[in-house]
């Protein structure tokens, strides 16, 4: 595939809203569509999108955020309070919840999203082409209650930013 | 700001006069010496006639919250709030000799009082100078408002000249039942905090806004005394979990303190109101953590938790400061809000929770008409008798209580079940001994729109889960992770409780009524009502309890069943 599919691609992916987002078997399938694009980006520093046999499997694999983070950027996360991640504080559907990412921060190449008490510590992660805004939507399924990580890659660094979401049994309101 | 608690404790002292000479000495004389007067009322619970209601004896704050209002009981909650024993005021605020209190000064409530009361505040304050405010929970609670499916309560609410309301319970009549309630409300209906679904809004369903994507206007803006005041409303932020969520398909809900900001800055640099007002039902200690995030917020007028606190607690925030208040349930308190404004700002407050005495109020006559109207149709069936009361049974509380004693005494019984979990509501009236409890009386403690039974088979790690899950929703030191309802009630069994423990970890000790260890591998059957699942298409949970008072013929709590408390220490929040 070539760059300039990609690109539209991404166009498509970023004309979403909060409210206007994709189903969430688009938005993986869109994860998935960029994953591949990660390692060749970090390797070189630059904006290239590698072939499907790139696709980093093993960091969709880990089991942990650390091994996840190394796998997936090989390089560790400082805490930001330049990112927004906006997520229920209770979800109202644990498998469907609906998780945005966005940040003011310049020159950001790559967006992911972590629920750390899933099985797989990845839950969707996004390649920005340059010119992109910065902001991603979602919907990720959790097993259970848990931390909910956002990493952005800026600027060859990579910041991150977390937050609990409750997965109840629900009842007893009150 | 002319505002500290003293003066505010001295404004809501004005009541405290002997219960003889209550209404003689006009206890409902508030003087207005203010701009604007703002009254409220809150989950009122369908109660359109008087009630008794016992406020809780249990009412932990964990960590924080330890000792801080809303959580005192009894004792410590009379001497924080500077309210002399044994007089109507301790009796209207808290559960202290209840049985004698409540002989003495009668049912609590009832809107013909309330139309007379609000009426009378009203005129005191002058033509154009007040506005009444309902948070919420006014449409459920009652067998007539659930056979009207709330309906009732919305025409009592506009003879009341209701102006705004929130929701929660309204929720549970679904989607389309809600909004045949607001047609016919003749106030606005307010809610910042619940839009569309994703799905919804793309296939085009109803919104109030379609770029916002909010289902119900956010705030209205109100003339009062000469001032624009900004009422922004806040429905219950977790509807589609505390409750089915197929009622509520197409909406989805959360606290939203990001758009609560937008909203209050749109207020105040847009359309330059002079105070804003929020109307609440996210439960005190949400709103006492809200405050202190969002910016601009003059008054949370607060509901949800029940909490009848007498003197507003004051919260500092990057804006200044927002006063948080909580104005009780069932029809027991009108909350009267003298405001001092000036141009865009709200100078000073005098606040006074009133408890409506039913004895020392002439019901409004047009109002007990209109109530009359609504009950007429199911009159015989809400007045049957069921059974003698020879103790006093009542709900509220963190764990038990002893009509839900009763209820799942009940369940246990007629579903022939070894264990029983029933739903930690906080509304629920309470029912005197020598009374007669009456099929409107069990109406009041369980008449849902998903109030069928279920029996089902569960391990005993499952009902440890089940008990841990809802105790967070309870004990969460963070009041954003609280739902707001008391501890699950347990039938045929009894357990401990480490309330400032994490999530798995505080429910133990758990063992049959027999004393037998409940094993978690083990497999028990285990009876309910209110299930947040698929409908049960069972039987209603008041006719199986309607069944069992029937053939008992007398209700009897001799030994109430008390949760072991692990590490609570001497907290304010409990009295023994």
């Amino acid at each position: 595939m070539s760059n300039t599919e990609m690109t539209a691609e991404a166009e498509i992916g970023f004309v979403l809203s909060r409210r206007m987002g994709l189903t969430g078997a688009v938005a993986a399938t869109l994860a998935a569509f960029f994953a591949p694009g990660f390692k060749a980006a970090h390797a070189d520093g630059a904006m290239v999108m590698a072939d499907a046999a790139a696709y980093p499997s093993a960091a969709f694999a880990q089991k942990t955020q650390d091994a996840a983070v190394k796998a997936m950027f090989n390089m560790t996360a400082t805490a930001s309070d330049q990112i927004t991640l906006d997520a229920p504080d209770i979800a109202e559907n644990g498998a469907v919840v609906p998780v945005s990412v966005s940040t003011a921060l310049p020159g950001v190449t790559a967006i992911a999203i972590l629920a750390l008490g899933n099985p797989n510590t990845i839950a969707a992660a996004y390649q920005l082409p340059a010119g992109t805004k910065s902001a991603v939507s979602s919907r990720i399924k959790l097993a259970k209650t848990t931390d909910v990580v956002a990493l952005v890659q800026a600027g060859g660094k990579l910041y991150s930013v977390s937050k609990n979401v409750k997965v109840t049994l629900g009842g007893c309101g009150g | 700001m002319i505002l500290s608690r003293r003066s505010l404790i001295a404004s809501a002292g004005a009541v405290s006069l002997a219960p003889s000479a209550l209404a003689a000495a006009g206890m409902y004389d508030v003087p207005f010496k203010a701009n604007a007067r703002i009254l409220h009322i809150t989950d009122t619970h369908a109660q359109a006639n008087p009630v008794q209601f016992r406020e809780p004896s249990v009412n932990l704050g964990i960590g924080k919250a330890m000792g801080r209002p809303p959580h005192l009981v009894g004792e410590a909650f009379l001497k924080y709030f500077d309210i002399p024993a044994n007089g109507a005021k301790a009796h209207a605020f808290t559960f202290m000799d209840f049985e004698r209190a409540a002989h003495r000064y009668g049912p609590m409530g009832g809107f013909a009082h309330l139309k007379t009361l609000i009426d009378q505040l009203r005129a005191q304050a002058g033509t154009g100078k007040t506005l009444l405010l309902d948070g919420g929970d006014l449409t459920q609670g009652s067998g007539v408002a659930n056979l009207t499916g709330g309906k009732d309560m919305i025409a009592l609410a506009n003879i009341l000249g209701t102006d705004a309301l929130t929701g929660h319970w309204e929720f549970t009549y679904g989607e389309d039942g809600l909004h045949a309630l607001i047609a016919a409300f003749k106030g606005q209906f307010i809610a910042q905090n619940v839009f569309l679904t994703d799905d919804a809004a793309f296939a085009g369903k109803p919104a109030f806004d379609t770029a916002s994507l909010h289902v119900f206007a956010p705030f209205t803006i109100r003339e009062c005394g000469g001032f624009q005041v900004g009422i922004v409303g806040q429905a219950f932020p977790y509807v589609p979990i505390a409750h089915p969520s197929r009622f509520v398909p197409d909406w989805t809900f959360g606290i939203h303190p990001d758009t609560m900001q937008k909203t209050v800055d749109d207020l105040r640099n847009n359309h330059k109101v002079d105070a804003v007002i929020l109307l609440s039902h996210n439960g005190m200690d949400t709103d006492l953590a809200l405050a202190a995030q969002v910016r601009g917020i003059d008054i949370i007028l607060g509901g949800h938790t029940h909490d009848a606190v007498p003197v507003p607690q004051i919260v500092k925030n990057a804006g200044g400061r927002t006063i948080v208040t909580n104005a009780g349930s069932a029809g027991k308190f009108v909350a009267v809000l003298d405001l001092s404004l000036a141009k865009g700002a709200l100078k000073g407050l005098n606040y006074t929770l009133l408890p409506v005495y039913s004895h020392e109020i002439k019901p409004d006559a047009a109002m007990a008409a209109e109530i009359a109207k609504w009950r007429a149709p199911h009159k015989a069936m809400l007045e049957e008798p069921l059974a003698e009361v020879e103790t006093l049974l009542y709900r509220r509380g963190n764990f038990t209580g002893t009509m839900d004693q009763m209820i799942c005494n009940a369940l246990r019984q007629e579903l022939d079940a070894e264990i029983v979990l029933s739903p930690g509501f906080r509304w629920g009236n309470t029912v005197m001994p020598g009374d007669k409890i009456t099929m409107e009386d069990v109406l009041s403690e369980t008449a849902i729109t998903y109030g069928d039974v279920y029996v089902q088979n569960m391990t005993g790690a499952a009902i440890k889960a089940a008990m841990e899950d809802v105790c967070d929703n309870l004990f969460n030191p963070d009041p954003y992770y609280q739902q707001g309802g008391d501890m699950v009630r347990v039938g045929g069994m009894n357990y401990a409780c480490t309330p400032g423990q994490t999530i798995g970890n505080r429910i133990s000790e758990m063992t049959l009524s027999n004393g037998q260890s409940i094993d978690a591998a083990k497999t028990y059957k285990v009876a309910g009502w209110a299930s947040v699942a698929q409908p049960q298409n069972t039987q209603p949970v008041w006719d199986v309890v309607a069944n069992y008072l029937r053939s008992a013929k007398t209700v009897r709590i001799d030994k109430p069943n008390v949760t072991k408390l692990i590490g609570v220490g001497q907290n304010p929040g409990y009295a023994a």
